[in-house]
């Protein structure tokens, strides 16, 4: 038998299920926005946890890239199923077609900051008032100053500099008309807590999370996936590679890790002893010193 | 594994976000993408060493002036506790940030520059510390090393803040006081070699040491967050109050009271998806499920039938104004206590507190931005508070604007 320690503080989950009641209760439209990815897996299994024996009283959200790794797409649409879930998908290229939207060129192209365009969009189509997130603040220096509660203007914009007031677990989601709040319940979560908790409550998880052998190319000291929508120069050798994903983001804004991980305890002792943070293999957050911070200005997740 | 929430308080520049730095540094809490991120925004500001408040100051506006304006929220373990320390705003303009990190902490770690000793900003941010009851407060003397590590500096400094210990301190409050330097690093994670004269602990091992009063030795407050009713399939019939046990315990056999309708029933089960509880203590999110089918709904209270609070529409506070637009007496607000809204109007402030002079000032017709003051409240329907002092989750409260819904007050029943 695998040695199992308990080592996720219960007091995150007691915290993240008092917010996700708190959303139900105090809005008439919540979502929640579902990646695929881990946090966003835990965010689902809070919710069941949070509602049981009722079912999850909203929908998820996927905003597809069509970048997705098709491991991703095959485990939502699976975990959906099995959970009877309802889940929305708006897709990124519908809103390149319809607003006729230049796309980035170049090797670093991604259409990361599209997917704000699409998700503001999908706000307003189903007049949601309460957008659950995932975002963990160890995750970055901005997502580090984010309240509970995080209320976004008609624009989707966040006012860092004029946030509301968050006392004690008292939230206040009171917002007009246009406006939304971005929820974050597993806010005091780590990335070490994210998977201590997969492991205590057996969650299943995208494959790309797992070692395996995949075709990549060496860019800026780090391993990138090959696909069909990456451009690959010349002196970028693919080879095959074992290696696993530490986060889920597009194809071609997220970095591998060379990595021999094939069970959960093998992952938590990897990350342990890790020297580059999680979030030092998404292109996204170094293009500038406040990349993040920007884009959740915009409307970002 | 525990966790220990912590606040830093400070003046500008008593060096807050340099010593949760140091702290992740030395417990080597940092990652190297991280480090070399420090690196790089530290020489782009012409700095010769690693600027380790860069790190928290994650906002532009942060960086380019070098202060701190809104609450950041910084993440560390050791082997047995996990840290969540919420690093706040030294600016009296930002006091609002500063009372909103400090509200869900259990330590507060107040900061003053041994050059300076107390100074306006550490008078505020005790008081204020004081006034969310916070238990544990740790005073850090820093940047020792610019004293050359003098004892009597320091013992200076205790003296001069045993004296705001007396003015707003309250019993059952302990003091710990630290000499440091953030950015040398003595007393933060490693005991220094440079202040033989001190015989206490580090800062790390006192955090990793100290303990915490656990609310659940408070009487039993449970309020009702949302009603759960499946209505089909096969849970068809279930009917079950979900919440978080604010204080106190509660157990399948209790007898219960709901306030605000008085009705009594008995609590049959505690449901959660992972199996039902023989007690649900302070702070676990569950399920209560009533022998009884009564009328009950989000903003009710669950109380034990002996251990009833008492319903008030008139009643005393003390109440922390977190608005750029004063208090308008002729207007009306949304008070929230727990998931119960209710109007309410101010009917008159006794008095206000100047943290600086310690003066009380009869006055004052309004409340401005981060003022403090005893006032009377008339509310629309019965609040069902117990006082602050004993019970904290129960005791406090917010005020909403009904027109900008803007959180503008938070109030701490007497």
């Amino acid at each position: 038998m695998e040695k199992y320690i308990d080592n996720h503080p219960k007091a995150l989950e007691n915290e993240a299920i008092y917010i996700i009641r708190e959303v139900a209760a105090q809005f008439e439209k919540p979502v929640l926005l579902f990646s695929g990815g881990k946090d966003s897996i835990t965010l689902v299994r809070l919710a069941q946890k949070a509602f049981y024996p009722a079912p999850v009283p909203f929908p998820l959200l996927h905003i597809d890239t069509g970048h997705n790794f098709p491991e991703t797409i095959e485990f939502r649409d699976r975990l959906v199923k099995e959970a009877g879930l309802k889940l929305i998908v708006r897709h990124v290229q519908d809103t390149i077609d319809r607003k006729n939207i230049k796309e980035e060129t170049g090797k670093y192209a991604s259409r990361n900051m599209l997917q704000t365009t699409t998700l503001l969009d999908s706000i307003e189509e189903f007049g949601f008032d309460a957008c659950i997130g995932g975002a963990r603040r160890d995750e970055e220096k901005a997502r580090a100053k984010e309240r509970i509660f995080s209320v976004r203007d008609d624009f989707g914009q966040w006012n860092a500099k004029d946030q509301r007031p968050e006392l004690f677990d008292i939230l206040n989601g009171r917002i007009h008309k246009g406006e939304n709040v971005r929820v974050f319940p597993i806010s005091n979560w780590t990335e070490l807590d994210v998977w201590h908790y997969i492991q205590k409550e057996k969650l299943e998880i995208p494959s790309i999370y797992y070692s395996h052998q995949r075709d990549t190319f060496v860019r800026d000291g780090m391993i990138w996936p090959f696909s069909d929508f990456v451009t690959v120069d010349e002196d970028e050798k693919i080879e095959q590679r074992t290696v696993r994903f530490r986060t889920v983001g597009d194809m071609s804004c997220t970095a591998a890790v060379a990595s021999e991980a094939s069970d959960i305890q093998t992952i938590i002792d990897e990350i342990r002893s890790a020297i580059i943070s999680e979030r030092g293999a998404r292109m996204d957050d170094k293009r500038s010193e406040a990349a993040m911070e920007n884009r959740k200005k915009e409307g970002y997740f | 594994m525990d966790v220990l929430r912590i606040s830093t308080a400070g003046s500008v520049d008593d060096g807050k976000s340099t010593l949760i730095g140091r702290l992740l540094y030395d417990t080597h809490s940092l990652t190297q993408d991280q480090l070399h991120a420090l690196e790089v925004a530290s020489e782009r500001r012409g700095l010769d060493s690693m600027d380790l408040s860069l790190f928290t100051d994650g906002l532009t506006a942060e960086r380019e002036q070098g202060i701190t304006i809104d609450v950041a929220h910084i993440y560390f373990s050791t082997e047995n506790r996990k840290f969540i320390i919420a690093d706040t705003p030294g600016h009296v303009e930002y006091t609002r940030n500063m009372i909103t990190g400090a509200s869900n902490s259990q330590v507060a770690v107040i900061l003053i520059d041994a050059r300076h000793g107390v100074v306006e900003q550490s008078r505020r941010h005790y008081f204020i510390t004081s006034l969310l009851r916070i238990e544990q407060v740790v005073v850090c003397v820093n940047k020792m090393d610019l004293v050359d590590y003098e004892e009597q500096r320091y013992y200076e400094i205790a003296s001069e803040f045993q004296e705001l210990r007396s003015a707003f301190g309250f019993e059952g409050q302990q003091v710990q006081f630290i000499p440091a330097s953030a950015l040398k690093g003595d007393n933060i994670v490693h005991k220094s070699d440079k202040m033989s004269w001190y015989e206490g602990p580090s800062l790390l091992s006192f955090l990793q040491q100290v303990q915490v009063k656990k609310d659940e030795e408070q009487l039993a407050r449970f309020p009702v967050q949302w009603i759960n009713r499946p209505k089909e399939g096969e849970f068809r019939d279930y009917r079950g109050y979900s919440g978080k046990v604010a204080s106190g315990d509660f157990q399948p056999g209790d007898q219960i009271v709901v306030l605000n309708s008085g009705q009594r029933s008995t609590i049959t089960s505690i449901d959660t998806m992972d199996g039902q509880l023989k007690v649900a203590k302070a702070g676990e999110s569950v399920t209560l499920v009533l022998k009884d089918d009564i009328d009950i709904s989000r903003g009710d209270l669950i109380v034990k039938e002996n251990e009833l609070p008492e319903g008030k529409r008139q009643f005393a506070s003390t109440l922390c104004w977190l608005d750029k637009e004063p208090l308008n007496r002729a207007g009306k607000y949304i008070l929230q206590h727990g998931h119960f809204r209710t109007l309410a109007k101010l009917e008159n402030i006794n008095y206000l507190t100047d943290p600086q002079t310690l003066k009380k000032r009869d006055d004052v017709d309004t409340l401005r931005l981060n003022d403090i003051a005893q006032v009377h409240f008339k509310t629309a329907g019965p609040v069902y508070t117990d006082s602050f002092e004993k019970n904290k989750a129960n005791g406090s409260f917010i005020l909403i604007d009904p027109q900008t819904n803007a959180t503008v007050g938070v109030g701490f029943a007497s």
